[in-house]
């Protein structure tokens, strides 16, 4: 029985039982769904063994939104508990678990995973290439990915939450500090996710420089294409940190190590030292997209040229380089002394320059532009003046003087919510209305769609403005509670009932979806928007091949000057294509991932090493198996091609 | 597939060229694990609390006898490439299984390396010194580890496949892989044992 009581709960409640049967429902509810209407196969076939980059891209996005829903629910709990003071609704441990799973969830398993879906289903069709350079990893990414979500996810039924905040500061998550298995969940399944990461930093990045159509320049890339690129090359400079890290944070908690003991010559600060100088560029990495769908969004609804299209992608640059330039700022009072504090002030500042040019950039675009108030178009109206505000805070935070009266308080909460939020969350909505046409081949509603930007703008002021106003009157982050005499009550109550409005704005999102595979209208042609890149220029859905024939390229808005000036895109004569052939590999060594990472966080050492050898098994398979992908033949694209005219 | 002539066989198809070109890439991902290893080795570089420093532990014999092996494999997988080039299936496969046979005295040496440390009360839990110089030392040698069994892999399918496209894009790229793993040595060579011993 010893062996079993590593599983439990170390801190029961009411919720987590509930969750623990409503897991355990929805589970069996699933299995027998697909069992019922015999889908295993199709399932098995058309999903878990693909390696299409749209496919794989609208894994990602699911996931997205499942933990989209999972972080949301953290967020209303944590706002529950702070509407009134002296609140019993959790209790401290509990808040604490919230509020850490909460970060890691929102951050690493949502906006991540809602990045890796456009750079997935939108960079290949940008830059009019048939798949990414290495699908077969592209696969493994997505499942080593999903498997570290998950392995992360069950930790509040199985053995108990991280508790040590986002961060995870050391001595905090330390062996000491928490005993629960809840840091080792943080430490193995974040490690797993980012290994995923990692590689699809190198996918891109060489599927980018490498696999642009005929003709494409690297300074005629689509914005957004710039936006990924840069993306991912700070996640192969950044992540790499996060790996070490982990390994000794595994280390210390697993292995008795000395990394972050305060004693025997350990040293906490190099935790968070080296969390930020991966965790500060990781912010880019998610900002940087969310600009680039903007971008695109921008210019084809005022039905204009991006402008300033040369210092939009010099900001970018210098964005990204200044990323790695800023990280000690998250911890001004945690004496470093004058001379670096000042650096890392000056730094942080700068870097508010390329993105102030980035927003005159997109206020030029709209100038005398032929403004259409879309969906997608609103959420950038709403973003432009909202992320401004974030940015602005943000150099509020950045002077390290002041930094003293603002640090760890709510003030703080209010400023990343209010860069993320407006920045990415909004970008990732506009971006999935933007595409949804492109990926199922109908439009969401524009009236649901509307309603749903002014609930969640509404919503997110209500939410998060009152934060500003008790962060300087001293409300600490991370606090489960405060009294009466505070003061801080009303304020609180005013930002659950934002909270509550953005939730109904999300509930929205969800009936819109609904709504719109009901009602709305299926023929809508290949370029609903009146869009400028490649990716409209293909068939709507995007056969699996991508383009028949490939794009030849001369200008930056390739399709828009092709319609406009009437030149034709696709020239020459369809010929066979070759195509990777789909694999269980990156499946099945991912579920053997899962395994591995669960028996180290347990310390149930055979199977770790079991596991271990089957993930070494599977990478000898693979480096003996032959795989030549397969050629789609050209009767079979004429075919296709066909039925897919015929079908407007 | 299509293959280009003009070019060496491991560059020769478009997906020989994008795989070198991502392995390079993925190179630079390995630069930057190695340097936070680095960075974090020098913060901890004096901090061996109630342990043994740098300068009383390491002994300049086995670790020159680890340099000395790795310089040389990493010399003659060069050869074997050369070889390979040169379309010469036995000398290639033979440079590489010396290579193999090199990288395997050198993880001997730093076996033996390590059970000194641990018996002369070093071990991965005495202090931050030592966690934090094992842990580097280890990431390299468990490199090592994995480039044998891979370079294995690979001599047998040179052996069962002869030198086509494919075989020579993996045998060219695992060359630029056990070449890193020499300069990452270096630099351990240099900034650890030397730095330590001074």
């Amino acid at each position: 029985m010893d062996f079993f009581n590593r599983f439990a709960i170390p801190h029961p409640s009411f919720l987590i039982y509930a969750s623990m049967v409503a897991i355990g429902l929805t589970g069996i509810a699933v299995i027998l769904g697909i069992t019922y209407f015999k889908k295993w196969g199709y399932l098995w076939r058309e999903w878990l063994t693909t390696v299409d980059h749209k496919r794989i891209g609208i894994m990602y996005l699911i996931s997205a939104l499942l933990m989209l829903f999972r972080g949301g629910v953290d967020a209303i709990m944590l706002r529950a508990q702070l509407a009134i003071p002296d609140n019993k609704f959790l209790e401290s441990q509990h808040y604490n678990e919230v509020f850490t799973t909460h970060g890691v969830v929102m951050i690493l398993f949502m906006a991540m995973p809602f990045i890796m879906f456009f750079f997935n289903f939108v960079v290949p069709l940008q830059i009019g290439a048939r798949d990414v350079a290495f699908p077969r990893l592209n696969a493994i990414s997505f499942w080593l990915f999903f498997m570290g979500a998950m392995l992360f996810n069950i930790s509040f039924v199985i053995g108990g939450s991280p508790d040590a905040g986002w961060t995870s500061y050391f001595p905090l998550a330390g062996n000491d500090f928490s005993t629960s298995v809840g840091s080792n969940y943080y430490m193995i399944a974040i490690q797993i996710a980012g290994i995923g990461t990692l590689m699809t930093g190198i996918n891109f990045i060489t599927t980018i420089f490498k696999m642009r159509a005929p003709g494409m320049k690297l300074m005629q890339m689509p914005m957004f294409t710039w936006s990924a690129l840069i993306s991912n090359l700070i996640i192969v400079f950044a992540f790499p940190v996060l790996t070490v890290l982990l390994a000794m944070g595994t280390m210390d908690r697993l292995f008795d190590t000395k990394f972050f003991t305060i004693g025997d010559g350990g040293s906490d600060m190099l935790w968070a030292n080296l969390f930020w100088v991966w965790g500060h560029p990781e912010v880019y990495i998610l900002i940087l997209p969310a600009f680039g769908l903007f971008s695109e969004i921008i210019s084809t609804f005022a039905r204009r040229n991006l402008y300033g299209y040369k210092s939009m992608v010099a900001s970018m640059v210098v964005i990204s380089a200044f990323s790695f330039f800023v990280w000690a700022h998250h911890f001004f009072t945690m004496g470093q002394g004058a001379l670096a504090n000042s650096f890392f002030s000056i730094t942080t500042m700068a870097i508010a320059v390329p993105t102030g040019v980035k927003i005159f950039n997109w206020l030029f675009t709209l100038w005398k532009g032929k403004i259409e108030f879309t969906t997608p178009m609103l959420y950038a109206m709403h973003f432009l003046p909202l992320f401004t505000l974030g940015g602005v805070t943000g150099v509020m935070l950045a002077m390290s003087a002041a930094d003293y009266q603002y640090h760890n308080t709510m003030f703080l909460v209010a400023h990343f919510h209010n860069v993320i939020i407006p920045g990415v969350v909004y970008a990732m909505l506009a971006g999935l209305t933007y595409y949804w046409p492109k990926m199922f081949g109908f439009m969401l509603n524009e009236r649901i769609g509307k309603w749903t930007v002014w609930l969640m703008s509404t919503g997110f002021i209500l939410a998060f403005i009152p934060m500003y106003i008790t962060g300087l009157d001293g409300q600490a982050r991370r606090m489960y509670t405060y009294s009466e005499a505070t003061g801080f009550a009303p304020l609180n109550m005013v930002a659950f009932i934002g909270a509550g409005i953005m939730a109904i704005s999300f509930a929205l999102l969800v009936y819109n979806i609904y709504y719109s595979v009901r009602y709305s209208p299926r023929n809508i042609g290949n370029d609903p928007w009146n869009a400028r890149t490649l990716e409209w220029a293909t068939h709507t859905p995007v056969p699996e091949y991508n383009f028949a024939v490939m794009p030849q390229v001369k200008s930056t808005e390739a399709f828009w000057d092709a319609k406009k000036h009437g030149h034709e895109i696709f020239k020459g004569k369809i010929e066979k294509i070759h195509m990777p052939n789909s694999s269980g590999l990156p499946f099945i060594m991912s579920c053997i991932f899962f395994v591995f990472g669960f028996s180290m966080i347990f310390s149930i050492w055979p199977l770790a090493i079991i596991s271990l050898l089957g993930i070494l098994g599977c990478l000898v398979y693979r480096s003996f198996e032959k795989d030549h992908g397969h050629y789609i033949p050209v009767e079979e694209i004429e075919d296709t091609e066909t039925k897919l005219r015929g079908a407007k | 597939m299509k293959i280009d002539h003009s070019l060496p066989l491991e560059y020769s198809t478009e997906e020989n060229r994008l795989k070198i070109f991502g392995f390079w890439i993925f190179l630079g991902a390995e630069i930057m694990l190695f340097a936070t290893l680095f960075t974090s080795y020098f913060v901890y570089e004096h901090r061996s609390g109630n342990g043994p420093s740098g300068a009383e532990i390491f002994e300049l014999s086995p670790v020159l006898m680890e340099t000395i092996l790795l310089l040389a494999s990493s010399f003659t997988i060069g050869l074997g490439i050369h070889a390979m080039r040169l379309g010469k299936q036995k000398a290639m496969m033979a440079f590489f299984a010396v290579t193999l046979v090199l990288g395997l005295g050198f993880l001997g040496f730093e076996i033996f390396e390590f059970t000194t440390y641990i018996h002369e009360g070093a071990g991965i839990t005495t202090s931050g010194f030592t966690s934090m110089l094992l842990t580097t030392l280890g990431t390299h040698g468990l490199h090592v580890t994995f480039g044998f069994f891979w370079g294995l892999a690979i001599l047998l399918q040179v052996k069962k496949r002869g030198l086509t496209p494919e075989t020579a894009n993996k045998s060219f790229i695992f060359s630029l892989y056990w070449h890193f793993l020499d300069v990452v040595w270096i630099f351990i060579f240099s900034f650890i044992y030397l730095k330590g011993m001074m």
